[in-house]
C-alpha cells in the first residue's frame, strides 16, 4: 500500500538517494582512483571513454572528484539544515504555542524574513564572519531557518487548537506534557518531509556560496569550490562546471521528489 | 455584520496597514543588519572596515567609530542604526570610499532590467504551461491518454525546473548556446539585448517552475468549482474556460507570491551576475563580501528591503484588481 503511494517517481528518487549515500559511505566502490591524483598529460580533457566527466586543469578525473565529494558536500547540506531547523523549532514552538501577541509578532518577522533572498541574507553573514566553509554552512542555517518557521508555526497552530490538545489541557496538563507529548510528536512527520526538502536545497545554497567563492575553496573536493574553480573555464571547458552542478542537480532533484512523496505518505 | 464601514474610511485603513507593514519590514531590515554586525565577534570597528586585521588607518577606524555610535552605549547605537536606515544614509564603502548608495542605486538598474525580463518570461512559460494543461485535461475519448500524458509531461517539468540551481542551468546554457551554438554571447554587459538572452533564461525557468506549479494547483482547483461547471454547461471551451474564469481564481494566489518570488529572483541575480559578468546589485553584493566591505552589503540589504515594501504596495493593487472580493469586504475568502 505504502510502496505504492511512493510512485515510480518517488522509488527513483529513493535509489538516487541509497547511490548517494553509497557515495558518502563507500566513495571508492562507485569511483576507485585518488580524486586529487594530477596528470598533466591528460589536463582538460572533455568526457569521453576514461572520463566519463572530463579532466580538470591538473588533469584530475572530474567524476572521481565528485563521487568523493558526496561526503562534504551532503555532510554540509546536512548540518545547515540542522542548524536552520533547530533555530525555527525554537521560533514555530514559540509562535505556534506562546500567547497571542507573540504569535502575532513572531509570525511577522519570519514572514518578512522568508521573502528576504536567502543568498543575500547569507552574504551578510558571511560579509562579517568572513568567507569559508564553516561560516557559509552557519549562514546557510540561519538564512533558510525563516522558511521552516513558517511551516512548523503553522502546523504547530494547528495541532494546538486540535481537540486532543485542548482536552490534554482541560484535564490539566501543563505545557511541557503538552508539548512532548502531544504538540511534538504531531509536528514531527512533517518535519521530516521538510527536513528532506531541506537538505537539497541547503547543499544548493552552500554549494551556491563555494560557487561565488565564499565557501569551501579549491583544491578541495566538494561540489561548491568545484564549480568555483571551473568557473573561470565555462567557456574552453564548461564539463568542469557541467559534472559537479550535475551532482547537485541531481541531489536536489531526489531529495525534492522523494520529500514530496513522503508528503503524500504522511500518516495524518 | 452589523456596520459597513464606508469605502473612504476603508482605503485609509488599507493604507494605514500598509504603511505599518512598510514599517515593520525596515525595522526588521535594520535589526538584522544590527544583529549581524554584533554577530562578527569581536570589535564591531573591526567588522566594518574589513575584518579582523585590517588595514585601516587610525583614521578611518576613528570615522567608523562616530558614524556607527561605537562609542555609545548598546542601546542607542541600535536607534542610531534605526534612524540610519530610515533616512537612507547608509554611509560609505569602505574599500572604494565613495557613498554607499550611490553605488547600490548605480548597481540597481541593471539588476532591475534583469529581474523584470525574467519575472515576464517566467510568467509566460508558467501561463502557457497553466494552459496546456487545463487544454490536456479536457481532452476526453481515445485522445484521453495523450491528454493524461500532457499533464504527466508538464507536471514532471515543473518540478524539474524549480529544483535546477542557477549556477547549473546558467553554465549548461552557455555550453549549448554560447560554445556550441553560437547563437548568444557568454558574457553579458548592459544594453545589449542578446546578452541579456541568457541570464534571463538562467533566472526564469526555475521561476517558472514554482509559478507553474502554484497555478497549477489553483487552475486544478478552480476547474471543479461550480462557475467553471456553469462556463462549461454554456458550451465554452477549455481555452475560453481557462482565459475567463479559472486563471483568474489560479492566479491570486501566485500573484500574492511576487514578495518571494522577488526574493528568489535577488538570490538568482547574485549567482547570474556573477556567472555572467554583469555589473549589478548581485555583483556587487559578492565583490564586497569578498572584500568584506560591510557598509556596502549592508546598504544594499536596507535598499532591497525598501524594493520590497515598494514591491508589496504594487502587489496588492493588482490582487485587489483580480480579486474584487479583497477588496470590497473584509469576509474570508
Amino acid at each position: 500500500m505504502r510502496a505504492r503511494l511512493l510512485g515510480v517517481a518517488g522509488w527513483a528518487a529513493l535509489a538516487v538517494v541509497v547511490l548517494l549515500l553509497l557515495a558518502v559511505a563507500a566513495p571508492d566502490l562507485l569511483a576507485p582512483g585518488d580524486p586529487d591524483a594530477t596528470d598533466v598529460t591528460a589536463s582538460l580533457h572533455p568526457p569521453g571513454w576514461g572520463h566519463p566527466l572530463g579532466t580538470d586543469e591538473l588533469g584530475r578525473d572530474v567524476w572521481t572528484r565528485v563521487v568523493h565529494g558526496a561526503r562534504s558536500s551532503l555532510g554540509v547540506g546536512l548540518v545547515a539544515t540542522t542548524i536552520g531547523v533547530a533555530i525555527a523549532l525554537v521560533l514555530g514552538l514559540a509562535a505556534g504555542l506562546g500567547p497571542r501577541w507573540l504569535s502575532t509578532v513572531v509570525a511577522r518577522i519570519v514572514e518578512i524574513l522568508y521573502a528576504f533572498p536567502t543568498l543575500v541574507l547569507a552574504l551578510l553573514l558571511v560579509a562579517v564572519r568572513g568567507p569559508g566553509l564553516a561560516a557559509s554552512v552557519l549562514a546557510v542555517g540561519i538564512a533558510t531557518a525563516p522558511g521552516y518557521a513558517r511551516i512548523l508555526r503553522a502546523r504547530v497552530r494547528g495541532v494546538a487548537v486540535s481537540g486532543y490538545v485542548t482536552a490534554a489541557r482541560l484535564e490539566g496538563a501543563g505545557w511541557w506534557r503538552r508539548l512532548t507529548r502531544h504538540v511534538l510528536p504531531n509536528t514531527l512527520w512533517p518535519l521530516v518531509v521538510v527536513v528532506t526538502l531541506g537538505i537539497g536545497q541547503a547543499v544548493v545554497w552552500v554549494a551556491g556560496l563555494g560557487f561565488l567563492g565564499l565557501g569551501a575553496l579549491p583544491p578541495a573536493a566538494e561540489w561548491g569550490a568545484m564549480l568555483n574553480a571551473g568557473r573561470v573555464y565555462l567557456t574552453t571547458a564548461w564539463w568542469l562546471s557541467v559534472g559537479p552542478g550535475l551532482a547537485i542537480t541531481v541531489t536536489a532533484a531526489a531529495l525534492t521528489v522523494l520529500g514530496r512523496a513522503l508528503g503524500r505518505v504522511s500518516p495524518s | 455584520m452589523t456596520t459597513t464601514p464606508g469605502p473612504s474610511r476603508r482605503a485609509l485603513l488599507r493604507v494605514a496597514a500598509l504603511a505599518g507593514r512598510a514599517l515593520l519590514v525596515v525595522w526588521v531590515t535594520a535589526t538584522v543588519v544590527f544583529l549581524a554586525l554584533r554577530a562578527a565577534g569581536g570589535d564591531p570597528v573591526e567588522a566594518v572596515l574589513g575584518g579582523p586585521g585590517s588595514q585601516a588607518g587610525p583614521e578611518a577606524v576613528a570615522a567608523a567609530r562616530a558614524q556607527y555610535g561605537l562609542d555609545l552605549p548598546v542601546w542607542q547605537q541600535y536607534l542610531l542604526q534605526l534612524w540610519r536606515v530610515l533616512t537612507l544614509d547608509l554611509g560609505d564603502s569602505y574599500a572604494r570610499r565613495t557613498p554607499v548608495l550611490d553605488l547600490v542605486l548605480s548597481a540597481l538598474g541593471p539588476t532591475a532590467a534583469l529581474a523584470v525580463s525574467a519575472l515576464v518570461l517566467g510568467w509566460l512559460l508558467a501561463l502557457g504551461a497553466a494552459w496546456l494543461v487545463s487544454w490536456a485535461r479536457a481532452v476526453s475519448g481515445r485522445l484521453a491518454p495523450v491528454g493524461r500524458a500532457v499533464v504527466a509531461v508538464v507536471r514532471g517539468w515543473e518540478v524539474l525546473a524549480s529544483v535546477l540551481p542557477h549556477f547549473w542551468l546558467g553554465a549548461v546554457l552557455v555550453a549549448l548556446f554560447a560554445v556550441g551554438l553560437r547563437w548568444f554571447p557568454a558574457t553579458s554587459t548592459p544594453g545589449s539585448l542578446a546578452g541579456l538572452v541568457l541570464p534571463t533564461v538562467t533566472l526564469a525557468i526555475p521561476l517558472a517552475g514554482f509559478l507553474g506549479q502554484l497555478l497549477g494547483e489553483g487552475v486544478g482547483d478552480a476547474e471543479s468549482r461550480p462557475f467553471a461547471t456553469t462556463a462549461r454547461a454554456r458550451g465554452a471551451g477549455p481555452t475560453r474556460v481557462f482565459s475567463r474564469h479559472t486563471l483568474r481564481h489560479a492566479a491570486i494566489p501566485t500573484v500574492a507570491l511576487t514578495g518571494w518570488a522577488f526574493g528568489f529572483l535577488v538570490s538568482g541575480a547574485v549567482v547570474v551576475e556573477t556567472l555572467f559578468g554583469r555589473p549589478g546589485l548581485g555583483r556587487l553584493l559578492v565583490d564586497s563580501t569578498l572584500q568584506r566591505d560591510v557598509p556596502v552589503v549592508m546598504g544594499a540589504i536596507v535598499v532591497i528591503a525598501l524594493v520590497y515594501v515598494l514591491l508589496t504596495v504594487v502587489t496588492e493593487a493588482v490582487e485587489g484588481l483580480l480579486d474584487p472580493r479583497a477588496a470590497t469586504t473584509g469576509e474570508d475568502r
